[in-house]
């Protein structure tokens, strides 16, 4: 079988890689792409955790399904956001969303 | 090496080669087939796990619904940012340092939890039916599948609200 | 009883002062009621007292109270009531109710106020004074000062009552503030008897410090302390005793209060007073203080002699002072115009003798000339007041204005000032000691007897011949103002003065004739076997050593008797047909003449020789020099110090360290706020690399350090 902490470390690596898209891509929805795969990545973690450890109940399937959800949600609402701020400032760069600085 | 355990390496491979391409490919409808390469593979990853339902959940979810959504963002957005101009900002050695810290530190951990056992046997508790149950019931989730749908509704009500276009005056 | 009535004496003038000054300054009546009422009470208290003492009552009569504790012993203040005490309380009382009475009057009590009347002038004729209660309240106060220093029984306390009435001669010198000569007078009356006062002081701290005491009991009284005195030998060196040098100091305060020679100048100027204050200055209060001084201190100016020795040197002193004077100021009221600078000069004349007889030993001779003088100048003072008053009058319904003091407008008065003129010839015949009938005959005569008596010849003589010039220039006196004829219309329109003034005068007069009859000399033909010498024997009895009775020697009364005759004799046929412009008769006698009328120029001398310098000293030496030069020359050194630390604090301190740090906190948040917002990128994404290396860091830490 496949030993857990095999994917544990490919989530781990997967999550890191969609850090770096949150952190160094320019673009806002980019960014957006990166935070999705952060959740897959948490998704994949919590799911072999389930598999491995505690299979017999179903706490762990219903708490990845509720994260998939709020997953979902919140790109909807991120993308309406970058829309409305595409409509007023005509820009997606995040490096120019910068009002709140001093 | 097992079936499964060679399964498991090429299909980790893919998704990893396709979540590492997501973040660097400058042009974004790339990056955006390139997620979905990334989930569908999460998805497979997700039946070798024993999970069929999740695996389709996913699928439709995410790769039909939330991949196609940051699609048409990109596209709607497409005259903004070019394809050409610079993708990745300055900041990207830092980024990338955080990020090694962070797997680092997640591998530390890895290998300090004492779970490298081998995988359990599969019982038949889990089925269709009894999620199903376990969703509604009183004594069960129905609070967070409850909440949950609050959360759908308000952002969906959000999400309208917020990209909706200045009021037209009626 | 009488401790206590001894206590009491000097205290309703005291309150009447108090209360005129307070509270009814505003109301004439109310103030002579109370001035009048204290003094009444006081002269009841003091007459109490003197016939207790005649009446045999046991004397000294003395009471002490602690007062000032000075370490282990204290300074006790008290009364001593002794005979000479006794006779002093009767003419003093008298005298000065005399004179408060007369005040009502002189000061127009009851007619209306001039409206051109100021306080500080003296009123029109006629009107009322305009300062009538503060006149009384003054009055009240110098009564206090002399009753206070009579009945004492320490030379301390005299001093103060000698002090107050010195004060208060001041005050009453100058009571018309408003005339320039009454401000000089009672400034120079103020100094001249200060510089007398100044010695006095000395004489009284020399005294404690040698004694450790002030009180008369223990001093004059004392043999021991007497002794102790004569023979200590005094910070002059030898030769002189303690107690001469002593006796010297008090008599040197004595010869400024009663203005002998060379302290006389200031009282002929005292005269720019009103009359009642000259008689009580001259007559019955201050210059009377200085002899009852000279009498009190006789225990220590005779300490050392008895009678028959020779006299020692400060008797010489005191004696060749007291003639020399008598001489001298009857030389000078020769010369004079002014009815009372007459009585002035006659006054320090007559001091002078009883100086003279203290000065001889002869304690009883001037105590008794004190008490008649008291009542005769008295009643002068108080006729020339009347007669003054009668020419104004006169000159204010003539409309002549003269000089009403001058005697050479007088003239004739006799027929329109009766009462006045009778009182005034009584006065005037005591004073030159017209013989039997007047009480001056009797204490003159006992001071000549004695100077005779004792061959001290040269004072016999020059008394005598003092004696005589006295008699001509009463002579002179009286003739030119009530004899003969009128010589200006003020003197034909005079009138007689108001019964508070003249009722005073005839109680006086009394006085003057009957006292002298209580002082009949042993072994005087005829009269000496109805009444005994009840004077000698009395205040004899004061003295530890008494002294013996002379024998009764005629040729002394011949001379008095007969200066006293011719010198009235001669007065009066020189003056009796003066007419109005006429040079004064005298004035043949031409140079002297004219020194006589400047006062032998000692006024001149003394502005020389001190006021001048004294002056000088003050405005420009210490005034300018010190004054300002040097002291605010100082200050305002030490104001430009402190200006210009100041200015450097501010510019070297204040401003770069004070308002620097200040600053430099605000400018210091300032720039660390600007250096410090560049954090504030607005970037997400700088924010999040942050956050997550900081977690990154915490969770290293905590998963692999703890």
């Amino acid at each position: 079988m496949v030993p857990l902490s095999w994917f544990l470390i490919l989530a781990a690596a997967i999550f890191s890689v969609g850090l770096f898209g949150v952190l160094a891509r320019r673009n806002a929805i980019a960014i957006l792409m990166g935070i999705e795969l952060m959740l897959n990545a948490v998704n994949l973690n919590l799911l072999a955790f389930w598999r491995y450890l505690w299979s017999d109940s179903l706490t762990g399937v219903v708490f990845i399904m509720i994260v998939l959800a709020v997953a979902a949600a919140e790109v909807a609402v991120g993308l309406a956001l970058i829309i409305s701020i595409y409509r007023r400032r005509s820009t997606v760069v995040v490096e120019e969303i910068d009002l709140l600085k001093w | 090496m097992t079936g499964p355990q060679i399964i498991f390496l090429a299909v980790g491979a893919v998704t990893l080669i396709a979540a590492i391409m997501v973040v660097t490919v400058p042009r974004l409808v790339h990056a955006g087939l390139w997620l979905i390469l990334a989930l569908a593979g999460i998805a497979v990853l997700f039946i070798l796990l024993d999970n069929g339902f999740l695996a389709v959940i996913q699928v439709a979810i995410y790769i039909d619904a939330i991949a196609i959504l940051i699609i048409i963002g990109v596209m709607l957005t497409r005259t903004a940012m070019s394809d050409t101009a610079r993708q990745i900002n300055r900041m990207w050695l830092g980024a990338a340092f955080a990020c090694l810290v962070i797997m680092a530190g997640l591998l530390a951990i890895v290998s300090q939890a004492p779970t490298a056992t081998a995988g359990l046997l599969v019982e038949d508790q889990v089925s269709m039916e009894a999620l199903g149950r376990v969703l509604v019931d009183v004594d069960g989730f129905i609070l967070p599948f409850e909440v949950a749908s609050v959360l759908l509704v308000a952002a969906l009500v959000g999400a309208i609200l917020v990209a909706m276009t200045p009021a037209r005056g009626d | 009883m009488i401790e206590i009535v001894a206590w009491l004496i000097p205290v309703p003038p005291l309150l009447a002062f108090g209360l005129i000054i307070l509270f009814t300054n505003r109301s004439n009546r109310l103030s002579h009621v109370i001035g009048i009422g204290g003094m009444l009470i006081a002269w009841a208290l003091a007459m109490s007292t003197f016939f207790y003492a005649v009446s045999g009552g046991e004397l000294p009569v003395t009471t002490d109270v602690q007062w000032l504790p000075t370490g282990d012993t204290s300074l006790n203040i008290g009364t001593w009531i002794d005979p000479l005490t006794a006779v002093t309380l009767f003419f003093v009382a008298w005298t000065m109710l005399a004179i408060f009475v007369y005040s009502v009057g002189y000061h127009n009590f009851g007619k209306a106020g001039d409206s051109k009347d100021r306080p500080g002038l003296p009123p029109h004729a006629g009107g009322i004074e305009p300062m009538y209660a503060r006149f009384f309240a003054f009055i009240s106060l110098f009564a206090f000062g002399m009753l206070a220093l009579v009945v004492t029984d320490n030379l301390l306390v005299l001093f103060v009552g000698w002090e107050i009435m010195g004060f208060c001669s001041y005050l009453l010198i100058g009571f018309w503030y408003g005339k320039d000569s009454a401000k000089a007078a009672m400034v120079k009356a103020f100094m001249t008897t200060r510089v007398g006062d100044v010695f006095m002081l000395l004489g009284l701290a020399y005294l404690y410090t040698l004694t450790g005491t002030l009180t008369y009991s223990e001093i004059l009284f004392n043999p021991e302390t007497l002794e102790m005195l004569a023979t200590t030998p005094s910070v002059l060196g030898a030769g002189t005793s303690a107690a001469a040098l002593i006796a010297l100091l008090f008599f040197i305060g004595t010869v400024g209060k009663s203005a002998q020679w060379p302290l006389h100048t200031w009282l002929p100027d005292a005269m720019e007073g009103p009359t009642p204050v000259s008689a009580m200055i001259h007559a019955a209060a201050m210059v009377s203080a200085g002899i009852y001084l000279i009498l009190r201190i006789f225990p220590l100016i005779t300490a050392g002699w008895h009678h028959g020795d020779p006299l020692t040197e400060i008797m010489v002193i005191i004696s060749f002072v007291g003639a020399f004077t008598a001489l001298f100021a009857s030389t000078l009221a020769v010369g004079q115009n002014d009815i009372k600078r007459v009585l002035a000069y006659s006054t320090i004349s007559q001091l002078g003798y009883m100086v003279a007889a203290v000065g001889i030993g002869a304690f009883v001779a001037a105590a008794f000339h004190l008490i008649t003088h008291a009542f005769f100048k008295a009643l002068l003072f108080l006729g020339s007041g009347s007669v003054i008053h009668g020419v104004e009058h006169g000159a204010h319904e003539s409309g002549d204005h003269i000089n009403p003091n001058d005697m050479t407008h007088m003239g004739g008065l006799r027929k329109k000032m009766p009462l006045t003129f009778w009182t005034f010839l009584i006065g005037g015949l005591t004073l030159s000691g017209f013989p039997i009938i007047t009480a001056g005959f009797w204490s003159k005569d006992e001071i000549l007897a004695e100077a005779f008596g004792t061959s001290h010849l040269a004072i016999f003589v020059v008394l005598a011949l003092a004696a005589l010039i006295t008699a001509f220039y009463t002579g002179r006196q009286i003739t030119m103002t009530f004899l003969g004829k009128a010589r200006s219309k003020a003197a034909e329109h005079a009138h007689e003065s108001t019964w508070t003034m003249t009722v005073p005068l005839v109680v006086l007069a009394f006085f003057s004739v009957v006292i002298g009859w209580a002082g009949v000399p042993k072994g005087f033909p005829v009269l000496s076997s109805f009444v005994p010498n009840w004077v000698h024997e009395f205040v004899d009895s004061t003295l530890l050593e008494h002294s013996e009775v002379l024998e009764f020697n005629p040729v002394p009364l011949i001379v008095s008797v007969g200066v006293a005759l011719g010198g009235l004799l001669v007065g009066f046929l020189m003056y009796r047909k003066l007419e109005a412009g006429a040079p004064d008769p005298l004035a043949r006698l031409g140079r002297v003449y004219v020194w006589i009328q400047n006062k032998y120029y000692f006024d001149e001398l003394y502005d020389f020789l001190f006021v001048r310098p004294a002056y000088w000293f003050a405005e420009t030496f210490v005034y300018r020099g010190i004054d300002r030069r040097v002291i605010d020359g100082f200050l305002h050194w030490v104001a430009s110090l402190a200006g210009r630390l100041g200015g450097w604090l501010r510019n070297k301190i204040d401003i770069p360290i004070v308002n620097g740090s200040g600053d430099f906190v605000g400018e210091g948040i300032k720039t660390a706020g600007r250096e410090g917002r560049v954090i504030q990128t607005g970037r997400i994404q700088t924010y999040l690399i942050a956050g997550v290396i900081f977690v990154g860091a915490l969770l290293s830490y905590i998963f692999f350090l703890l």
